[in-house]
């Protein structure tokens, strides 16, 4: 139950973030993806010890941070984290990564 | 970081390291496809102060995201960086500073940055440029100064000569300093005091040194057993992940570690080393630690940005462009932070992003980010593999004007453990990587 109520708030977001897309700032969802590299590797590609996120699908990735939020995906940072992000926001990091070259 | 060569595809390099010759926007460019024709393409100089978490960062996106349009130029008197994050590590013994030491080759390889080996003495506000130690000038649209600490002698008696200096360590740059911390440790007989002088809040790094008090009692456990770790703090508790150090202490280092607040350092007496408080007694310690007080590096003093308390640097958050002095940004520990956000290399980190995207919008005639977004991450290391976090979002609120902690967001470590130790590791190969390579 849980589950299909967290991809029904990441279509949501998707849903919203369409909206956003429209507006100005192309390098919005750049900048936004960039909080996440310290740790997940320039670009999204990781250096080891972390997830990769460049090359992954969208909404394979909004999915993961939305289990995040909600606390049904364990972790030791990353529900912490995400709570910190909007769904819009989400969405705009998910989308850039995706992307992005996939590394080898 | 060794394996980010094969990431970096060649013909990538040769175009770097031509914009990096031939200028973009020269008549020389104009043989390069993708690069002469596009339209509103950021150009113009930027003079980075300070090859830290922050400088080589914005250093390194300025370029990335100018699509090598910007000038930059590095300015940074270590030959190579070594990280203040794990540090501690090195006073604990279980790595060495060679772990710490990440070259700044890539800064001009893989990014065409002009690396200069030196040290930024004044900078001219109104002619914009900043003066050299080995002589000459830097000319500069935008100037990022991100200078890192410097130490207030002056507010500790007894400290302010070199002799002095030399027998009471700081270690809280890492380099020379950490090295000799950790000689003095192997030195002292078994059975003798650690003492650690912590500074009121703010200083750099809030967990740091507790997490140094952890990792001093990871060796006297294993190889000094009847030693003491004495931590006499400024502050009124601990400032940083408070319930999971007292843990570490009553738990896996009993015995060893004792804490007292509400310690503020009025002196030491270098000869013995011994530490003076007006209040309590003077504590006489075998190996003396005292991070003493802190404020901006001195070149944000010359440059004028020191706004804050005569230590730190008032920012505009949305640029990271001091509020006082037009066209020159500060980053990283200089500045004066936001609430909730603590003076870390990864804020400095994600400061120069913020601030990299600004500068070059604002080279290319757009409007900053509107909406900026920091994130805070700090692992403490307690044994040489556990170790604890603390970490927040920050988000710009349009009506205070400044950054906040996103509601419900952030947190602490649950306990302490070896995954997330190696998730600690994980995140210092990554963000060396994403600051330097």
């Amino acid at each position: 139950m849980r589950l299909s109520k967290s991809i029904a708030a990441a279509l949501l977001a998707l849903a919203a973030a369409a909206a956003v897309a429209q507006v100005p700032d192309p390098t919005l969802a750049r900048n936004l993806a960039a909080t996440c590299t310290n740790c997940h590797g320039t670009n999204g590609v990781s250096q080891g010890g972390t997830e990769s996120l460049a090359g992954m699908p969208r909404d394979a990735l909004v999915r993961k941070m939305q289990e995040f939020k909600s606390g049904t995906r364990p972790a030791t940072i990353m529900h912490q984290l995400a709570k910190g992000y909007t769904d819009e926001q989400i969405v705009l990091i998910a989308g850039w990564f995706a992307a992005q070259k996939a590394p080898r | 970081m060794k394996r980010r060569g094969s990431e970096s595809s060649a013909p990538m390099q040769r175009r770097e390291f031509l914009k990096l010759a031939a200028g973009c926007g020269t008549a020389a460019a104009l043989a390069l496809p993708g690069c002469a024709t596009t339209v509103g393409k950021s150009s113009g100089k930027v003079v980075v102060v300070g090859g830290g978490y922050g400088g080589a960062t914005a250093a390194k996106y300025i370029r990335m995201w100018s699509d090598g349009g910007i000038d930059v130029t590095l300015v940074e008197p270590n030959p190579a960086f070594v990280s203040c994050p794990m540090s501690n590590l090195v006073v604990g013994g279980s790595r060495d500073l060679a772990f710490l030491t990440v070259g700044y080759d890539n800064l001009p390889q893989r990014h065409g940055v002009k690396f200069i080996h030196d040290t930024a003495t004044a900078v001219d506000v109104d002619k914009r440029t900043v003066r050299l130690a080995g002589g000459g000038e830097l000319a500069y649209d935008r100037l990022i100064l991100s200078p890192g600490i410097d130490f207030m002698w002056d507010l500790v008696p007894g400290l302010g000569n070199a002799d002095a200096q030399a027998t009471i360590l700081h270690a809280w740059k890492a380099g020379p300093q950490t090295v000799a911390l950790r000689r003095q440790l192997e030195a002292m007989p078994d059975g003798g005091v650690y003492a650690l002088s912590i500074p009121v809040a703010p200083y750099r790094c809030p967990p740091g040194p507790y997490e140094r008090a952890c990792q001093v009692a990871w060796y006297f456990k294993r190889a000094k057993p009847k030693s003491k770790v004495l931590i006499l703090d400024g502050n009124g508790d601990v400032t940083s992940k408070a319930a999971l150090f007292r843990k570490a202490w009553a738990d896996e280092y009993r015995g060893i570690v004792e804490y007292r607040a509400n310690h503020v350092l009025a002196g030491v007496d270098a000869a013995t080393r011994t530490a003076k408080f007006d209040v309590q007694d003077d504590v006489r310690a075998d190996v003396l630690n005292v991070l003493p007080p802190q404020r901006a590096g001195a070149i944000a003093r010359s440059a004028g940005v020191v706004t804050a308390n005569d230590r730190w640097c008032d920012v505009d958050f949305l640029t990271f462009e001091s509020v006082k002095v037009k066209n020159v940004h500060v980053l990283g520990d200089a500045i004066q932070v936001a609430p909730g956000m603590p003076k870390s290399g990864h804020m400095a980190n994600q400061h120069a992003k913020v601030c990299a995207a600004a500068v070059v919008a604002l080279l290319s005639g757009q409007p900053p980010n509107a909406a900026p977004v920091l994130t805070n991450t700090c692992y403490s290391m307690i044994t040489d593999r556990d170790s604890i976090h603390v970490c927040s979002v920050h988000q710009w609120d349009k009506e205070k004007k400044t950054m906040l902690p996103a509601p419900g967001s952030g947190g602490v470590s649950s306990a302490m453990s070896e995954l997330e130790g190696n998730y600690a590791f994980a995140w210092a190969r990554n963000i060396w990587a994403d600051t330097l390579a």
